[in-house]
């Protein structure tokens, strides 16, 4: 095809022949990112000093976020702690692109959450669009279709002048690119916190589907099957993206790092992606890995080293977009919308069909060997000669040192109930009426319709939930209505007080959610967000969480399947909350049966589940009130399972017409929620609540227990739900009815709040501070 | 439960007296390079009672399709003017030439393809950034201005119906003369209703050419042809209105009636 690198410019070419006779020269090793006692470790597996190129792709490849070298010890417990019962469902596991997961009648899902942090900070469009970008071509990869994609996110403080930047830059970043691409966007979360003014938060999850048969893994096996680079050109974007962004925190010292962040073109995105899909289904692929962090040189390394070993490439072949880049930052860029896959030679004609027929430009770098080393020339000169392995997946292993932080205690002590920050607490009807609007109000609960309408939630025709519902719900199957159910949950406050339960209460959260909607939970994806590994504190509620998310995983029966680490989320110092965001999957036999978490029908009854104890540490109500401290709230994952159970086949046997679960505002939030969700509203009285569980109308309202949910069961399911909840030995308590002609939520001991207000003091929030 | 579920409306299209026959129409939906609604248009001509024929954008004969709907999304990148590449497209040629002949080929244009469609010059007018310049996803009210064109001929005149609008550049724009043309020969097919969610001009959602075969709009009703999958219209939080989420199938069960019968 048309140009590639331009041979005849005179790099200075450090070939493997000049390496071995130029011991002593000096390599720019610490500008890259590595240690010294990782650049020795180079040295010693090559056994002389690398080139410049072989340098680039170690650095970048044993940078934290390729390597994972200092969570790797932890993130052993996901695998460790998988039972053959949560393997049933597994067709893909932690290790590929993302993992795979049978939903029946021959289908399969693939989903992943990944983060896109640092970019989206220095450059929030960009960084934002492409992280949406990086986690469809992991889908692709797999051999699957796209079909939505969803994003949690967390800002720092709503009021912050920097904060518009990045809500701005983010969200129509996520929208520019998941728009074009033709992806419904389902769900996610949005939370605004000052903890992440310096570290924006922005993960993206995608999901796809695909035929059992259709999975393809990244290897690069059979000697003599041609390798290609195809879709985008290579420039000289993103370029130490990886090791320079991701795994060192931000400074004001240094310069603006702005030219390392990728730029997305969504447009050449959905080529590849139609066009991988004609290649998958015409059989003519062997095996496919897209191009992430660490571009070339991880494609390369890892296609190596997962298949026969060894691979021959000439590095000139690849096509530029600036044709004065080094092979060291071919190796290293990190422009986006590029695929490299191995072809037999008898499919090489048709592979090029393809790609012609959808205008995607490709180039034949070479070919896969059984030498066991992966050799890349330049022009006819050895410029790389490594053994895979050493790059991809022996990267150094860091047993960080990690300590509870010594201010856990005295902040574990500090309970919000009696604190100076609760001194007033709301008691009179007037007050608690007051107290609701403030909390709905309030930047982490209010109305998030301002950044989901710049979502298109229609696109495939298959969105049969999408936020502000629990869950979002793709249909699968339009025969047979099989579906998916996904969620993703986090809580920043929660971990801080307590890792280990933070961690547990964000799958128990997604996992509820996924119930609620009425689907089976299956298994789970995670991005975990923290601060630097380096501080022994962070490291240790980097361990606490992994134990406590591992934990819960096995007692819920539920794998986590692939995922994604981010550290050095810290600004000055200061760390972030651990993050452990966690996405559920869950599956419906027919989708036609999903539960939205708005009330429709007038004079249904309203049945809060589970029951509720008085747990306001680390609420959103302690939150507005600017108080963190105390125990989290309790998690009991054998009652979240029940709950499960109750809601899934409430959902199924027509029992529910609504459902949401309680959780950041408690039954206030909820009970506001399902009445703004269609504008219908409801009467309900706790007194018997208050008299069962032994709490205040206060803390029946705002507490935050977990295990809990209001459902809406019609006047004729009554029984049969009552008698399905006392036979499994589940609290469940009447607490109100429907009711569509009243236009108000009205409480008894709270004033009457209009639905008109409720929606006004809620929707207003965001375009307040945005528009 | 009184709410229809999933699936059950697909029945809907299918007013029984010609189901056989309508199989008989094809409707072709033609695909770009970044189109993203083609999927879900051929859905709608199928659950219309139609057969939907895959038509791509580099073929150089129209073949044998009754008519054509250019369904949405952002074709070569719509980096360029929104439709400024399409319409060059060897297949445009055809459908340009098809619809301005005797024959008058009946065209839909949905979102992109309306963009398309006013840049094949087949419609008046263009399309630039909304207004607040920003994306928008919202379920939308419009009127059906007229209903005596080849896709709104299954509406009443003045009917309001409910389906999804989600684009980026929505704000239809023409000079005055222009617009008073269109207003005078009845040409607006579609109005917004209660909120103009991108600064259109008059308030304009869609318009038709002065045969009735070529009708273009903003909104998406291949997206309101499903009960589950549309708008939320019972309780719609956007619109209140009340109404089914299938009211974007009368667009196809139009086209397809006034092609196998004649009949309305």
């Amino acid at each position: 095809m048309t140009i590639s690198a331009d041979t005849s410019k005179k790099f200075n070419i450090d070939t493997v022949e000049n390496a071995a006779k130029t011991p002593d020269a000096e390599l720019p090793w610490a500008e890259l990112g590595l240690k010294e006692d990782e650049f020795g470790k180079v040295n010693e597996i090559l056994r002389r000093r690398p080139t410049a190129a072989e340098l680039a792709m170690y650095s970048v490849m044993w940078s934290e976020h390729c390597s994972y070298k200092s969570s790797k010890v932890h993130l052993r417990q996901f695998g460790d702690k998988v039972t053959d019962q949560m393997k049933e469902h597994l067709l893909v596991g932690i290790g590929e692109n993302a993992g795979v997961v049978d939903i029946g009648d021959g289908w399969a899902v693939t989903f992943k959450v990944e983060s896109h942090n640092h970019p989206s900070f220095v450059e929030p469009y960009q960084g934002a669009a492409t992280g949406v970008g990086g986690i469809v071509r992991d889908i692709i990869s797999m051999g699957a279709r796209p079909v939505a994609v969803m994003d949690p996110l967390r800002f720092g403080a709503i009021d912050h002048p920097d904060t518009a930047r990045l809500v701005h830059g983010i969200v129509s970043g996520i929208g520019g690119y998941g728009n074009s691409l033709g992806l419904p966007n389902i769900g996610g979360e949005v939370v605004f916190d000052s903890v992440y003014q310096g570290n924006p938060l922005v993960n993206a999850l995608a999901v796809g589907v695909l035929r059992h048969e259709d999975i393809r893994l990244a290897n690069a096996s059979g000697v003599g099957n041609k390798v290609v680079l195809f879709g985008a050109r290579t420039g000289g974007d993103g370029i130490g993206g990886a090791s320079v962004l991701a795994s060192e925190s931000f400074d004001d010292a240094k310069p603006s790092k702005r030219p390392a962040v990728q730029v997305g073109d969504p447009f050449a995105e959905k080529v590849l992606i139609e066009c991988c899909l004609e290649l998958f289904k015409a059989a003519v692929v062997e095996g496919i890995q897209d191009l992430g962090a660490a571009g070339i040189s991880c494609a390369t390394s890892e296609l190596a080293s997962n298949g026969d070993g060894g691979m021959h490439v000439e590095l000139t072949k690849v096509l530029l977009r600036d044709p004065s880049l080094t092979p060291g930052e071919i190796l290293m860029s990190e422009s986006q919308e590029r695929m490299m896959a191995v072809v037999k030679p008898e499919n090489v004609e048709a592979f090029e069909a393809i790609l012609n027929k959808w205008d995607v430009e490709f180039s034949w770098l070479g070919e896969v060997t059984d030498t066991g080393r992966l050799i890349i020339d330049w022009d006819g000169e050895t410029i790389v000669d490594v053994d895979p392995r050493t790059v991809a997946h022996e990267g150094p292993v860091y047993e960080r040192p990690y300590q509870r932080p010594s201010w856990q205690d005295s902040v574990q002590a500090d309970e919000f109930t009696g604190s100076v920050q609760d001194a007033g607490r709301p008691a009179s009807s007037a007050e608690l009426a007051a107290a609701v609007v403030e909390l709905i109000s309030s930047p982490n609960l209010c109305s998030k319709e301002w950044v989901t309408k710049q979502y298109d939630r229609y696109v495939q025709g298959n969105t049969a939930l999408a936020m502000p519902d629990d869950a979002g719900v793709i249909r699968v199957d339009e025969e047979t209505g099989l579906g998916v159910a996904l969620s993703t949950d986090a809580n920043g406050r929660y971990s801080y007080l307590n890792p280990y339960d933070g961690a547990r209460a964000a799958l128990a959260e997604a996992y509820r959610n996924v119930a609620t909607s009425g689907a089976k939970p299956l298994a789970v994806t995670d991005c975990l967000n923290f601060g630097s590994p380096e501080d022994p504190e962070v490291m240790w509620q980097f361990a606490e969480s992994v134990r406590g998310l591992s934990d819960a995983c096995q007692e819920l029966g539920v794998p986590v399947t692939g995922g994604n680490v981010s550290l050095y989320n810290q600004t000055g110092g200061v760390a972030i909350h651990p993050t452990p965001v966690v996405g559920v999957l869950g599956v419906f036999d027919d989708v036609a049966r999903r539960t939205a978490s708005g009330w429709k029908e007038d004079g249904q009854a309203i049945y809060l589940l589970g029951t509720t104890a008085a747990e306001l540490n680390g609420s959103e109500w302690a939150n507005l009130r600017g108080h963190l401290g105390g125990q989290p709230p309790k998690v009991d994952l054998g009652l979240e399972r029940q709950l499960g159970e109750i809601l899934v086949n409430a959902s199924r046997d027509g029992m529910i017409d609504a459902a949401h679960d309680l959780s950041e505002g408690g039954l206030a939030a909820a009970l506001v929620e399902s009445s703004l969700r269609y504008g219908v509203g409801a009467r309900v009285a706790l007194e018997e609540l208050l008299e069962r569980d032994g709490i205040d109308l206060f803390t029946a309202l705002f507490s935050e227990s977990h295990g809990r949910a209001v459902v809406a069961v019609p006047r004729s399911e009554e029984v049969r739900f009552k008698d399905m909840c006392t036979a499994r030995g589940f609290a469940h308590l009447r607490i109100g009815v429907v009711d569509a002609a009243g236009g108000q939520l009205e409480i008894n001991g709270v004033d009457p709040l209009s639905l008109d207000a409720l929606r006004e003091a809620n929707e207003s929030v965001l375009p307040k501070y945005f528009d | 439960m009184s709410f229809p579920l999933i699936g059950e409306a697909a029945a809907v299209a299918a007013d029984a007296r010609s189901v056989r026959e309508l199989t008989g129409a094809k409707i072709g939906v033609i695909t770009f390079p970044g189109s993203l609604d083609d999927r879900d248009a051929a859905r709608a001509v199928r659950l219309a009672g139609g057969t939907a024929v895959a038509l791509w954008h580099g073929d150089t004969e129209l073949g044998d399709v009754d008519a054509v709907v250019i369904p949405g999304g952002f074709s070569y990148g719509d980096y360029l003017r929104a439709g400024a590449i399409s319409r060059f497209a060897p297949l445009m040629s055809k459908i340009i030439d098809a619809a301005n002949s005797d024959a008058k080929l009946p065209v839909l244009g949905i979102c992109n393809g309306f963009q398309i469609l006013t840049e094949s010059h087949l419609l008046p007018g263009s399309m630039i950034k909304n207004d607040h310049l920003k994306f928008i996803c919202r379920d939308q009210v419009l009127r059906v201005e007229n209903n005596n064109t080849m896709w709104t001929s299954d509406y009443a005149a003045g009917q309001e119906i409910t389906i999804p609008l989600k684009n980026q550049d929505g704000q239809y724009i023409a000079d005055e003369k222009t617009l008073d043309a269109l207003e005078a020969e009845g040409r607006v097919a579609f109005r917004y209703v209660g909120f103009n969610p991108n600064g259109s001009r008059r308030d304009i959602a869609g318009i038709t050419n002065a045969a009735g075969n070529v009708v273009g709009l903003m909104p998406h009703p291949e997206h309101a042809v499903e009960a589950g999958y549309g708008p939320e219209t019972v309780y719609s939080r956007e619109t209140g209105v009340g109404g089914s989420d299938t009211d974007g199938l009368g667009f196809f069960t139009s086209v397809l009636n006034k092609l196998v019968g004649g009949a309305k």
